[in-house]
């Protein structure tokens, strides 16, 4: 600082004195772009044509960051950045690994996907009152929890894609979306307020809000401080799974999922409870591990409550995206399931399963949405003969679906497989119980849609053995932009299922790399 | 509330309570104050002048729309961080240059435009919400 001296000795302790490279800066990367790019955005915002330029415009550049960090991080381990070129544990550190670089990739592809679905299905009103804005904000607060190092800025981060994902679900302004948003609000606030109560008694307790730092003052507690750590493990683990959608505190989502616009839905179900289940994992598998194997039987009852419940309203609904919002609680079912367990193949089945759901059901309300296109309701009872209009698409929704319920050979084989194995191997029967009988009901849920929207003949009243002519007339379907964003997506989970060798290493680097965090301590501390 | 005094007064009092308000944004490095007080101040100002004068008026002074100088608060803030890329340090790592100005040494930082950024963020969010009340009351 100019005009005061300072003490070489102290700064040498305090400041960190080594250059940092560029190649260093693609940590803070992801989370620079969208705020550029999120406030040029709001700065045109009357400009409606150049609006979904920026936006996917900057989307783009944020895939090219995360791959660009993932590389990085694949090469040279786990990359720490602290802020204002302070030492840890004194400044805010980002801290990147194999998990957090793996996920920040995967939400900025379905980001970008949904940016350009939006192009199509976002009209001028949602573009003005700030579409791409938000979206881009709320990935700047996905990204940055994603690669956070500092518990009290994950909080920050989680705030900036709350109050993002508000104005999103309100756009548009009708009265379902006032009702849906005021739940989601509501309950959402009353998360966060947990997740920031929970912090400060952490923060009197150690006097540390760094992850790694707190990492070791945690295993190196006395015995007088278990109890205070154990109410602190509890109100994060109700915090977060009010995020991430758990039973019982599950309820906003149904209630809110099916209002906005398809495409936010889409964005939501892919991010949004996933990065509640990111927060769990390092939470209760970096910080505090012993706390998790004090609450593991009651993780794992919640793990197998949320799951059936999932499925079973799956099964139950007549309406295409209130099923889907079903579905995702199922998968948050059997993502805790993998956490309850906590070996590092669980927490591999975990982090492959959150990967594998942020894809899939993003794809599968993309889907959705074009299904509305071409039968004109999400009611099952008012659609039907859809096979007739495109077998291709029907071959599309069969795949997604084929990869929710976690059949062979698509992308959500593998992680069940993961975790059935974990489970079973650490004598948890009956998650691996509920994981298998809630992927059953929610193939016969996804067995349903199908045949109901694109089997039978048409809507319901068509008589048996008969077709009705159904010719998809809107103007939307012809745009190449809503199928090359769902084509990117199920081409993805074709993929991982056919080949998904580098997912298993990337997983189990991620997974190894939160039970014995010693590469996350050295990166941070540096030294041995 | 347009009575006479107070239409008469608004004016010169939104431009003092503005010009109060950046030399509150500039002491605040090292003493009370900064960039969130600041803009604070300076949003009262405008309100004032729109609850006095109508909302037009002020919305034809500040030239863009309060949401514009919000988005260019936060652009600004984030901008401020990357200089310390030149220099091979981590973002947000302070550069400070100094220099004579007739007999004072000036200290220029990019702190400081950081703190503009977080003014111009406050001073665009709060007006907006202001001015958006006051419209419903005077239409």
């Amino acid at each position: 600082m100019a005009g005061v001296s300072l003490n070489p000795e102290l700064v040498a302790q305090s400041m960190n004195t080594t250059p940092v490279t560029l190649g260093d800066w693609v940590v803070i990367a992801p989370s620079i772009l969208t705020i550029l790019g999120g406030t040029l955005c709001l700065m045109t915002r009357k400009n409606m044509s150049l609006q979904p330029k920026i936006g996917i415009g900057f989307l783009a550049l944020l895939v090219l960051a995360n791959v660009a960090l993932l590389a990085r991080v694949i090469d040279r381990g786990v990359l720490t950045m602290v802020m204002g070129n302070w030492l840890p544990p004194f400044g805010i550190a980002f801290t990147v690994d194999a998990l957090g670089a793996g996920l920040s990739l995967v939400a900025s592809i379905v980001a970008f996907c949904t940016g350009l679905y939006a192009s199509v299905s976002v009209d001028g009103t949602g573009r003005r009152y700030g579409f791409y804005p938000f979206l881009l904000l709320m990935m700047t607060g996905v990204s940055g929890a994603f690669l956070t190092g500092d518990i009290f800025n994950l909080y920050v981060w989680f705030e900036v894609l709350l109050i993002s994902s508000y104005g999103l679900l309100v756009l548009g302004n009708d009265r379902a979306q006032l009702d849906g948003t005021v739940k989601y609000g509501i309950l959402n606030l009353l998360g966060t307020n947990l997740f920031l109560v929970a912090t400060a008694l952490l923060y009197g307790l150690f006097g540390t809000l760094n992850m790694a730092d707190l990492s070791q003052k945690v295993s190196a507690i006395s015995a007088d401080q278990a109890g205070m750590l154990s109410t602190i493990a509890a109100l994060y683990f109700l915090a977060f799974a009010m995020k991430a959608a758990a039973f019982p505190v599950n309820f906003w989502l149904p209630a809110s999922y099916h209002t906005p616009n398809i495409v936010v839905s889409a964005l939501f179900a892919g991010l949004l409870t996933k990065v509640g289940v990111y927060a769990l994992i390092r939470v209760f598998v970096l910080i505090m591990p012993a706390a998790r194997s004090d609450l593991g039987d009651l993780i794992a009852l919640v793990a197998i409550a949320t799951m059936l419940t999932g499925a079973m309203g799956a099964l139950s609904q007549g309406e295409v995206r209130r099923s889907l919002g079903y579905m995702i609680i199922s998968g948050i079912g059997s993502m805790l399931g993998g956490i309850a367990v906590g070996s590092t193949l669980a927490i591999s089945g975990a982090i492959f399963y959150a990967a594998h759901s942020i894809i899939v059901m993003t794809a599968l309300y993309m889907a959705a949405g074009i299904l509305r296109l071409m039968g004109g309701s999400y009611r099952l009872r008012d659609l039907g003969g859809l096979y007739a209009a495109s077998p291709a698409f029907a071959a599309i929704f069969l795949i997604l679906g084929f990869a929710v319920s976690g059949l062979p050979p698509f992308s959500g084989f593998w992680p069940k497989i993961m975790l059935l194995d974990a489970m079973l191997s650490s004598g948890r029967v009956w998650v691996a119980t509920a994981l298998l009988v809630s992927s059953f009901l929610t193939t016969i849920a996804i067995g349903r849609i199908w045949i109901y929207s694109f089997w039978r003949g048409g809507p319901e009243g068509t008589a048996d053995g008969t077709a009705i002519a159904l010719m998809p007339t809107d103007k939307a379907l012809s745009s190449p932009a809503l199928w090359v964003s769902l084509g990117i997506l199920t081409a993805l989970v074709i993929y991982i299922g056919l080949q998904p060798e580098w997912m298993l290493q990337l997983v189990s680097r991620g997974a190894s790399g939160v039970v014995e965090p010693m590469g996350y301590l050295r990166s941070v501390f540096g030294g041995a | 509330m347009r009575t006479i005094i107070f239409r008469t007064v608004a004016p010169y009092l939104t431009a003092l309570m503005v010009l109060f308000s950046i030399f509150v944004l500039l002491r605040g490095h090292n003493e009370p104050g900064g960039g969130f007080i600041g803009g604070l101040i300076a949003a009262s100002a405008l309100a004032i002048y729109g609850i006095a004068c109508g909302v037009a008026p002020v919305r034809r002074a500040i030239v863009f729309h309060p949401m514009s100088i919000s988005a260019f608060g936060l652009f600004l803030s984030a901008l401020a961080g990357l200089p310390s890329l030149l220099l091979h340090q981590s973002y947000m790592t302070s550069q400070w240059i100094s220099f004579p100005f007739f007999d004072v040494e000036v200290d220029l930082s990019t702190p400081m435009v950081f703190d503009i950024g977080v003014y111009l963020v406050v001073v665009g969010a709060i007006a907006s919400i202001a001015l958006a009340l006051e419209e419903r009351e005077s239409d």
